[in-house]
């Protein structure tokens, strides 16, 4: 995991300030979170406090502080969405699962977010699980999926 | 160029280029503030300064719009009075409900605007954020509950004072001021200078607090309690009794501890002396033997400790003095306390500062001797106040005493530490002595004097012309830093204070008490180097008759012992 | 399989030099097979938007290639955009040789087999048809209505949206053979900056992203504030929930934003651009990239471009997320890598802004109306529209609307024309009641508004904003109460914390309504009169923040609440005195029960039940138990009897 880190903190190195956010948003893709290690290193590399870095990234909402799950839920929340009860998907997520928008479950297998409008509104409400999307969800489908995805997370 | 502006009604002449608030103050129009930070960039965040201004359609700042010509502004009609009190009604609705038990009651920016606005009810009740306190760094504690997101501390620590340990985390009301991953303070980058301190509005950030033990100190029978101050407390303390700015006070200060229950009254600046004495041999030593220069002053804890943490290969550069509070503790300690037959157990020393850095110095592992701090206990120029008003002693109703021997007399070399670029100045003064056998015919250098940032003066001593820098700016120093590797060798000594000013301004000192402050301060300073007959620190003839009964000379083992120390890596995210 | 003739670079080539009158009749051919105005095999078009592939467009792509694999059919299988029927998604449409192009509808992967059976032997099959393309030289299918007959469609004015769902969105070559980048063509050979930006201010083009300011003025202050270093930024940050417009344009028809763009670079003097896109669009970003690769490979951007001299460079930076960035300076202080906090104006963008440097930010949609203003006059656009508000306006219908996607009509069209004509009125044959504008930052409008004309100044004095663009459209099923909750919820997410009246008030707003959403609980008068007073206290705080907040999110952030109030009081009041949601929406002011005559006790509800609130023997009618009920309506949903009542 190091390496990775490294190779891509290299190739960023002759970056100004305005490559902070592109060079974050490639760490948290290739480690799937910004751990305190990758932060630090982005700050010397760059010649930044780490305060900075660290202030930048909680302000925006797609940065993970905290290793996504095997399994990731993203529940759209958008307007219409809202309106066609997403609210009470994320509320069942909750319940089921343990976990709040921005968590993991302890065994890391699970991990949840609430997300803006993904843009597919006439197919409310949308949930994306990893890659794969479902849409005109109900609460009560939802823990028919998560069993799905616990008995086999690459291919449920 | 000026051109006329209409303020509640009457004219006045504006500047071009300036902004509203400008225009205002120079016209001794006053109007709230609250996230603005004279000499920065306004960033219109705290919305206190609004004001009305004919034709625009929402209410705009003052900081940081730009006059124009004709402009009609209404700086207290109803609708501006109204939007500020409804932000400081906001502010008070996520803030906790407990004045009375807040360090800066009385002396609170929110109280302060509360008070003048006029607000009687809690018309917005609802959700306070709750944040634990970090009270786990030596000097400052964070109180993140108290927080009103002004933004000052965070801009003084990255624009002024240069470390950037605080920084926003998160967004909106979620938002908490701390340093990088909302570490504790201890596992952080700050160096302790408490400009934070001086920068919050409100009790979100304070000193430590170390009144209590010596509270318990002082009534202890078996205690022998001994206080010392430096000399600028002795001219700041006055403000927070109202007394005149700049006064010194140093007589009645003596008088009020021996009343308070001290034992023994000492003066830091004899510590001063004695540390301006030890730093001129070590340069000489450097000078002579070929030793690392240039050679980098070591009062200023928090210089020690940003350099223990960013330029950890300048070590050998610092110089290995002590400051003066813990040369003055370590004599103490034993000196004192042999001489008068005082267990070091039973001993309790007690050093008020302008510092809050101090605090962190004084626990400092390479600063006890056989596991016993040379200084117990630091208290700051506001706890002292706190501490006299608590044990009901009358300031001003004291006579003026002298401090206690042998440790009273000090020169106003050992004063002129107080300010920026006055610790060149003295050392300049004996060093001079030192390498020429004489005294300076001028010893008054107005180089070191200006109001800048970076002063320099290059002096012909004997057959050396040696460069001497003060720099008051952590960027200022790191900048240097770098320059001294690639090979610059014009200067051979370098006082580097970390507060904007000098300890005049330090993270202890009263809080917004006095206009100008810190030029009266500084303008006390520099009188009384004019007044005083013992201008250098060689001179002193208690620091004299120190080394005759005891430290020999200052390269002796027990002066290497007592008197100096050493510096190490710290590893934290900076 | 037929091999490119030619790639975009000898494409472009041509362009330029066909204007002296030369013209070659090989690329001629070319550019009209890329236009497919002919074919010889039949072409497949499958819809691959976001909204497309939610759907399951993947599989009926894969599908549809298994299909002609087996069959060892030739034929040519192409990706577009979205045609803004997202309802009827996965859209496929079949051309095949001598025909006209077919579109067909909610194709999914398991009909693809029947489908193509049929249209393959030229035999329309009868459920699926949405319509036909027009097409002058094309046969037409029998009894199949023409696509732009459709109300969906007769009453839109498919400007900017005019090649998104038609052509190949990863094609330049296509963009090209349709016209594509003859504007910027012109401009860089004929015009001068400044006569750029007064064809644009006369054309009447105001900002799409809601602030409606005149285009070519704001273009014109950059232009004439000195500096040698000026900034062209695109705004794709569209964070409205709820909003699609911009989005649907870059997945369907990049190169159109990158023509526009780089129209607006040169009409500034400004050579480095930047589009700033939310790094959630990910299907957008990659064919953005994707687009401004290929533009650079044929000299459209880069250096030199097209022989005129003018350099630009154009660079992507991906939103990470965060609303506000949708304000100018937010989204400068992001592109500048900094947390995305808006900053006090003056100093404006335009004279001092990226980087301090003058500074454009427009919105997606306003750019992509350059081209067609170059490509024909600016008296042409201000024929469109109204007096104030020219050209046309790209809507993102979306709510409890029939015809759910993206619709563009002239300015002018009446709010009742779009919902009930164009949007195919409410689904399930439901009541309206109101229609939210401008999303979070907007204000709603109640049925007796339909009439409205859609304008700037008309929407203005309706009480509500034009906003980017996204229209919810919500039924008698909806809580007022709720949906404002919802956006005050939102805001105070989004709210970037660093202005008090914002970062406390919008917080307070929401607290306000969250107070008269919640359980009650043995309550005193003196709650009742705390949640009435909360109300009150409204309209001091909405004053003060819109007054005094430092950016538009901050100042609009009352207008949800302050609208709905006006507009629907009664069902606040019966939240706040009755404590009852008409709507059923409200959780925790609501109770279901059930009726025991139509319950047949198949215990579903009850195994579904989260709290266990639910008792009753098999076959049996069941029976809920009001305080352990938490209102969450699991069994609502399951039930296959409608025995649940909401109370």
């Amino acid at each position: 995991m190091a390496d990775i880190l490294d190779e891509i903190i290299e190739r960023h190195v002759n970056t100004e300030r305005d490559g902070l956010i592109p060079l974050l948003q490639e760490v948290q893709s290739s480690q799937g979170f910004l751990s305190e290690d990758a932060i630090i290193r982005i700050g010397a590399s760059m010649e930044l406090p780490t305060s900075k870095i660290y202030g930048v990234a909680t302000f925006y909402d797609q940065f993970r502080f905290e290793p996504r799950g095997r399994v990731h839920f993203q529940v759209c929340h958008g307007t219409t969405c809202h309106i066609n009860h997403s609210l009470r998907i994320l509320q069942e997520i909750e319940r089921l699962l343990k976990i709040k928008p921005g968590q993991t479950t302890r065994d890391g297998m699970f991990s949840v977010d609430a997300t803006n409008c993904m843009g597919a509104c006439s197919l409310s409400p949308v949930i994306k699980v990893n890659d794969t999307y479902y849409h005109d969800v109900s609460p009560a489908d939802l823990k028919e999926i998560i069993e799905k995805y616990k008995s086999n997370p690459l291919h449920p | 160029m000026n051109f006329p502006i209409e303020v509640n009604n009457k004219t006045i002449l504006a500047r071009r280029g300036e902004t509203i608030l400008e225009a205002l103050d120079r016209n001794g129009i006053k109007v709230p503030t609250l996230c603005h930070m004279p000499g920065l960039n306004p960033t219109g965040s705290c919305r206190m300064c609004v004001v009305e201004v004919e034709g625009k359609r929402n209410l705009i700042t003052a900081c940081s719009y730009p006059v124009e010509e004709w402009m009609k502004i209404k700086t207290h009609s109803p609708r501006v009075v109204n939007a500020r009190k409804t932000n400081v009604e906001l502010l008070l609705s996520n803030h906790p409900d407990d004045c009375l038990y807040c360090e800066r009651n009385g002396n609170c920016e929110l109280q302060l605007f509360a008070e003048q606005l006029n607000v009687r009810e809690r018309r917005f009740i609802g959700k306070k954020n709750k944040y634990k306190t970090d009270p786990s760094g030596s000097s400052i504690v964070r109180d993140p509950a108290k927080c009103i997101v002004c933004g000052r501390c965070v801009r003084t620590c990255d624009e002024i004072v240069g470390v950037c340990t605080l920084g926003f985390i998160g967004r909106g009301n979620q938002i908490i001021i701390g340093p990088s991953f909302n570490k504790q303070l201890n596992l952080s980058s700050c160096i302790a200078c408490g400009q934070c301190i001086m920068a919050c509005p409100t009790g979100a950030l304070h000193e430590k607090r170390h009144s209590d033990d010596l509270q318990q100190a002082l009534h202890h029978s078996k205690t022998h309690v001994v206080a010392q101050y430096s000399s600028t407390v002795a001219i700041s303390l006055g403000e927070e009794f109202n007394l005149k700015p700049g006064r010194e006070i140093n007589g009645i200060l003596n008088a009020a501890l021996r009343k308070a229950g001290f034992d023994k009254v000492f003066d830091t600046t004899f510590g001063a002396d004695l540390y301006l004495v030890q730093l001129t041999a070590e340069f000489e030593h450097r000078l002579n033997e070929g030793g690392r220069l240039p050679l980098f002053s070591s009062d200023c804890p928090a210089w020690i400790k940003y350099i223990e943490q960013w330029h950890s290969e300048m070590i050998p550069h610092i110089s290995t003095c002590k400051s003066p509070q813990q040369m003055l503790g370590s004599i103490i300690n034993r000196y004192y306390a042999d001489t008068y037959h005082i267990k070091t157990e039973d001993l309790y020393t007690v050093s008020a500062m302008p510092c809050t850095a101090k605090k962190f110095e004084a626990q400092r592992e390479q600063l006890t001797h056989k596991g016993i701090s040379d200084v117990d206990a630091v208290l700051t120029t506001r706890e002292l106040a706190q501490f006299i008003k608590l044990n009901g002693i009358e300031l001003q109703q004291n006579d003026s005493e002298l401090a206690d021997y042998p440790f009273h007399v000090r020169s106003s070399a050992g004063k002129l530490m107080s300010v920026a670029g006055g610790q060149t100045e003295a050392l300049i003064r004996t060093l001079y002595f030192r390498l020429t056998g004489n005294e300076m015919k001028q010893p008054r250098i107005a180089e070191m004097r200006v109001n800048k940032d970076y002063k320099e003066v290059k002096i012909k001593m004997g057959k050396h012309l040696l460069g001497f820098a003060a720099v008051n700016s952590i960027a200022l120093a790191h900048k240097l830093i770098e320059e001294i590797k690639a090979g610059r060798d014009d200067l051979h000594f370098i006082e580097v204070m970390v507060c904007p000013g000098g300890c005049i301004n330090g993270g202890g000192q009263p809080i917004r008490k006095a206009q100008n402050a810190l030029k009266i301060r500084q303008k006390s300073i520099y009188e009384l180097d004019e007044k005083d007959p013992i201008s250098a620190a060689h001179k002193n003839p208690g620091i004299i008759g120190l080394y005759t009964d005891f430290l020999i000379s200052p390269d002796s083992s027990i002066a290497r012992e007592l008197l100096h120390t050493s510096y190490k890596k710290r590893e934290v995210p900076l | 399989m037929e091999t490119v003739l030619a790639p975009a670079k000898e494409i472009v080539d041509y362009m330029l030099h066909s204007k002296y009158g030369s013209t070659n009749t090989t690329m001629e051919d070319y550019l009209s097979r890329l236009r497919r105005d002919k074919v010889n095999r039949p072409v497949i078009f499958v819809g691959m938007g976001t909204c497309g592939i939610v759907a399951g467009a993947e599989n009926t792509l894969a599908a549809i290639k298994n299909y002609l694999n087996e069959k060892n059919i030739d034929a040519e299988v192409v990706e577009v955009g979205c045609i803004g029927l997202c309802a009827h998604e996965p859209i496929v449409d079949v051309q095949l040789p001598g025909k006209r192009r077919l579109a067909l509808s909610r194709v999914k992967a398991e009909m693809v087999e029947n489908l193509l059976d049929n249209i393959l032997n030229f035999e329309v099959p009868n459920y699926s048809v949405l319509g036909q393309y027009a097409h002058l030289n094309q046969e037409a299918w029998d009894e199949v209505d023409e696509l732009g007959s459709l109300p969906f469609f007769r009453l839109q004015h498919r400007l900017v949206l005019k090649n998104c769902g038609v052509i190949n969105p990863t094609s330049l070559e296509e963009y090209l053979a349709h016209g594509g980048y003859g504007a910027l063509e012109r401009v860089l050979h004929n015009y001068a900056p400044s006569k750029v930006c007064d064809i644009v201010e006369e054309s009447g083009l105001r900002g799409r992203g809601g602030g409606g300011f005149n285009t070519g003025r704001k273009w014109k202050i950059a232009l004439n504030t000195p500096d040698d270093e000026k900034y062209m930024v695109c705004n794709g940050d569209e964070s409205d929930p709820g909003a699609f417009m911009d989005r649907a344009i870059v997945e369907g028809d990049p190169h159109r934003l990158i023509e526009g763009l780089a129209i607006a670079a040169y009409a500034i003097n400004s050579t480095k651009a930047y589009i700033y896109i939310r790094a959630e669009y990910a299907v957008a970003v990659k064919r953005l990239r994707h687009a401004l690769e290929q533009a650079t490979q044929a000299g459209i951007l880069g250096y030199n471009i097209m022989n005129s001299g003018f350099n630009l460079n154009i660079q992507v930076s991906e939103g990470a997320g965060a609303f506000v960035c949708g304000e100018e300076t937010a989204l400068i202080s992001s592109i500048e890598g900094k947390r995305g906090m808006p900053g006090p104006k003056p100093p404006f963008p335009a004279i001092r802004g990226l980087f301090g440097r003058p500074t454009v930010v427009n919105n997606v949609e306003t750019l992509a109306n350059i081209p067609p203003i170059i490509d024909n006059g600016p008296d042409w656009y201000a024929g469109i529209g109204t007096e104030k508000s020219k050209g046309t306006k790209v809507f993102a219908l979306a709510g409890n609307i029939t015809n759910t996607g993206l619709v563009e009509v002239n300015m002018g069209t009446t709010l009742k024309t779009l919902v009930y004509t164009i949007g195919g009125g409410i689904k399930n044959g439901k009541r309206l009641k109101a229609i939210q504008f401008g999303g979070p930052s907007g204000s709603c409008l109640p049925e007796q508004s339909l009439d409205v004309s859609i304008d700037y100044e008309s929407l203005a004095e309706a009480g509500t904003i034009m906003g980017s663009g996204g229209l919810v459209v919500m039924d008698e099923d909806t809580c007022m109460v709720d949906i404002v909750k919802f956006f005050t919820d939102f805001l105070q997410k989004a709210s970037c914390g660093k202005c008090i009246p914002c970062r406390e008030g919008s917080r307070r707003l929401h607290e306000i309504l969250e107070n008269i959403t919640k359980r009650p609980m043995n309550e005193s008068g003196h709650e009742t009169l705390e949640r009435f007073k909360g109300v009150l206290q409204l309209e001091n705080l909405a004053e003060v923040m819109r007054d005094t907040s430092l950016c538009g999110l901050g100042q609009t952030a009352p207008n949800p609440l302050l609208s709905a109030l006006k507009y629907f009081r009664e069902e606040f009041e019966e939240h706040i005195f009755d404590r009852k949601c008409r709507a059923g929406v409200c959780k925790d002011l609501r109770m279901f029960s059930i009726d025991v005559e139509k319950c047949t006790g198949c215990t579903l509800c009850a195994r579904k039940c989260p709290t266990i609130a639910i008792i009753g023997a098999p076959r049996t009618p069941h029976f809920i138990i009001e305080d352990k009920c938490i209102g969450c309506g699991i069994c609502f949903d399951v039930c296959k009897f409608v025995a649940v009542i909401i109370k």
